[in-house]
């Protein structure tokens, strides 16, 4: 059974112009163990699709799917104190900004100790002796002093670090990263995405990849769904991506990359529209 | 053969940071004596992480922050702006271009009048010869002429650097400084806004200072390269030689991090992680 179950995914936002369809009848699989990368522009839908799972979109999304099961039990179908149960806990989120995603009001210690106090039951002597092994488990140097810093008195790659901190506190099954590196330096990214990797080596849980970056897809997954405009365009293990990607989409993402330039030109994703327009017409007869 | 257009000698500039109301003040050495030349007509790539120092560099190139200690030469002239001998044409000489097109275009001012402005304060040309001259660059920056009644928030990610580009290349600099123009943008837009920069360079015979972090940018578009880390040009040399044969520690840690996107390497990764 997998971890992560999705079919026929739609969402559709209430604009003042009418509805607009931001995903349209995409379907994920993830296996425990497993590194999904979801790669694709902004517009593609990758990051609404994961919000859908975590039930963080806002009133005016219409979510619609065949299944959206977590572990085999659907999501939509549990009672709303359960789901709450389910996230945060076993599928767990980190987002792109990092300073964003953490309150500048409490440090960083109370923030760890909050998702704690919610989804586990020890003492609070635990929970203090816990939050430092965290800390420390993400790799923040003298993590007991550092438990009542600010987020303001740390480095982007530090809040990072605190929020995959929160994201694992639960040892969830399932981390869903957004971006995780796009805010940070590529020294930085290399010891965040390191440390994602090992995590999700030695815990075995299922890792969700959100990024436009083709280096990071090379860099930690398995599997690789390509996604433009709210449509799925491709999903493949990462070797066959790379070596033979099949829709022209892909080609063009890949060939966009500028270590791949040949010659004077990049070549652009508008080179291939009139390929994909053929594309499509071949598929819908 | 070498004409350099840029002369940068032992620059440094200094930050004094307040230490509260009784804490002592800091000095900060932000950028600590930087030499370089750049060659008319090429790009000079200046790579370095966040708190390096290249923001404060740009700042200085473009006589917005004036430099402690050191001397920077534009096309012959000294550029000193703590004295009052800057004229306009000096001023013209160097535009830059920022890194987030959100940010660096007014939202209540229309791409038309973004684009007129530099010639509206710099020269006495007349309201219908400024316009047609806006309509001529919106279309060297791949932009159609309809575009010029709107308004900033009507475009994309790409489409505002090409107009924060157009409006830069207005006043036809000597010396366009371009501060991570293509960090915050999508890989296919980030392709095609480096298409436009090397089809400028080649037309108004432009020399840039490219700042970035992402050595696959650099690679693609430098011709010189300059690694800076805590304030300090680490290496410099032609791409070629700091790409095949870096010197500094520090440039290689830089090249070990850059993620690598290649068959061989994916190959590599694997076969270390189902041996593991």
């Amino acid at each position: 059974m997998a971890l992560l179950e999705i079919r026929n995914l739609r969402v559709e936002f209430d604009t003042a112009a009418g509805p607009f369809r931001a995903l349209d009848g995409v379907d994920y699989t993830v296996e425990g163990g497993e590194v999904l990368a979801i790669v694709g522009e902004s517009g593609s839908g990758k990051s609404v699709a994961m919000l859908a799972v975590m039930g963080l979109l806002p009133d005016s999304a219409t979510v619609s799917a065949d299944l959206m099961a977590f572990e085999g039990i659907d999501l939509r179908a549990m009672p709303a104190a359960e789901r709450r149960k389910v996230i945060g806990k076993d599928i767990a989120m980190i987002f792109q900004e990092p300073i964003a995603s953490l309150n500048p009001c409490f440090t960083v210690g109370f923030q760890l100790d909050e998702v704690l106090k919610t989804h586990t039951s020890l003492s609070r002597k635990e929970r203090k002796d816990r939050v430092i092994e965290l800390l420390e488990s993400v790799g923040i140097p003298d993590p007991a002093r550092r438990v009542s810093a600010f987020p303001h008195q740390m480095s982007g790659g530090q809040c990072q670090r605190v929020m995959i901190a929160i994201a694992t506190a639960c040892a969830p099954k399932l981390l869903i990263a957004d971006e995780p590196t796009t805010a940070l330096d590529v020294t930085i990214q290399k010891q965040i995405l390191d440390l994602l990797t090992d995590m999700q080596r030695d815990t075995g849980m299922g890792l969700i990849m959100i990024t436009h970056d083709m280096g990071v897809v090379a860099e930690t997954a398995d599997r690789v769904v390509v996604q433009y405009k709210g449509k799925q365009m491709e999903t493949a293990d990462v070797l066959t991506l790379f070596e033979n990607p099949s829709h022209p989409y892909t080609k063009a993402l890949l060939s966009a990359l500028p270590e791949n330039a040949t010659g004077d030109r990049l070549p652009t994703v508008a080179d291939y529209e009139a390929m994909m327009q053929a594309d499509v017409r071949e598929v819908q007869p | 053969m070498s004409d350099p257009i840029l002369k940068v000698r032992d620059l440094k500039r200094d930050y004094v940071i307040s230490g509260g109301m009784f804490g002592k003040t800091k000095l900060l050495h932000a950028v600590k004596g930087v030499s370089f030349d750049v060659e008319r007509g090429s790009t000079l790539a200046v790579v370095g992480e966040s708190g390096c120092g290249k923001s404060t560099l740009a700042r200085m190139l473009t006589m917005i922050d004036p430099p402690t200690s050191g001397t920077i030469e534009i096309d012959g002239e000294t550029i000193d702006i703590t004295s009052h001998g800057i004229t306009r044409e000096m001023r013209q000489a160097v535009q830059i271009v920022f890194q987030n097109p959100y940010g660096s275009l007014n939202p209540r001012q229309k791409i038309g009048a973004v684009l007129e402005e530099p010639l509206l304060l710099n020269t006495s040309m007349s309201a219908a010869e400024r316009r047609d001259a806006a309509l001529a660059m919106l279309e060297k920056v791949g932009l159609p002429p309809e575009h010029y009644g709107r308004y900033p928030h009507m475009f994309s990610g790409g489409q505002r650097q090409r107009v924060a580009i157009a409006r830069a290349i207005m006043l036809r600099p000597k010396l366009l400084v371009l501060d991570e123009p293509v960090s915050a943008l999508d890989l296919s837009v980030q392709a095609q806004i480096l298409n436009l920069l090397r089809d400028l360079q080649d037309e108004f015979d432009l020399t840039y200072v490219f700042i970035s972090h992402d050595l696959s940018v650099v690679r693609y578009i430098a011709d010189e390269v300059m690694v800076m880390y805590f304030g300090e040009a680490v290496e410099h040399g032609t791409r070629d030689q700091v790409f095949s044969d870096p010197q500094h520690d520090y440039t290689k840690t830089l090249f070990a991090a850059t993620p690598r996107a290649d068959v061989e390497s994916i190959k590599k990764r694997l076969a270390a992680k189902s041996a593991a």
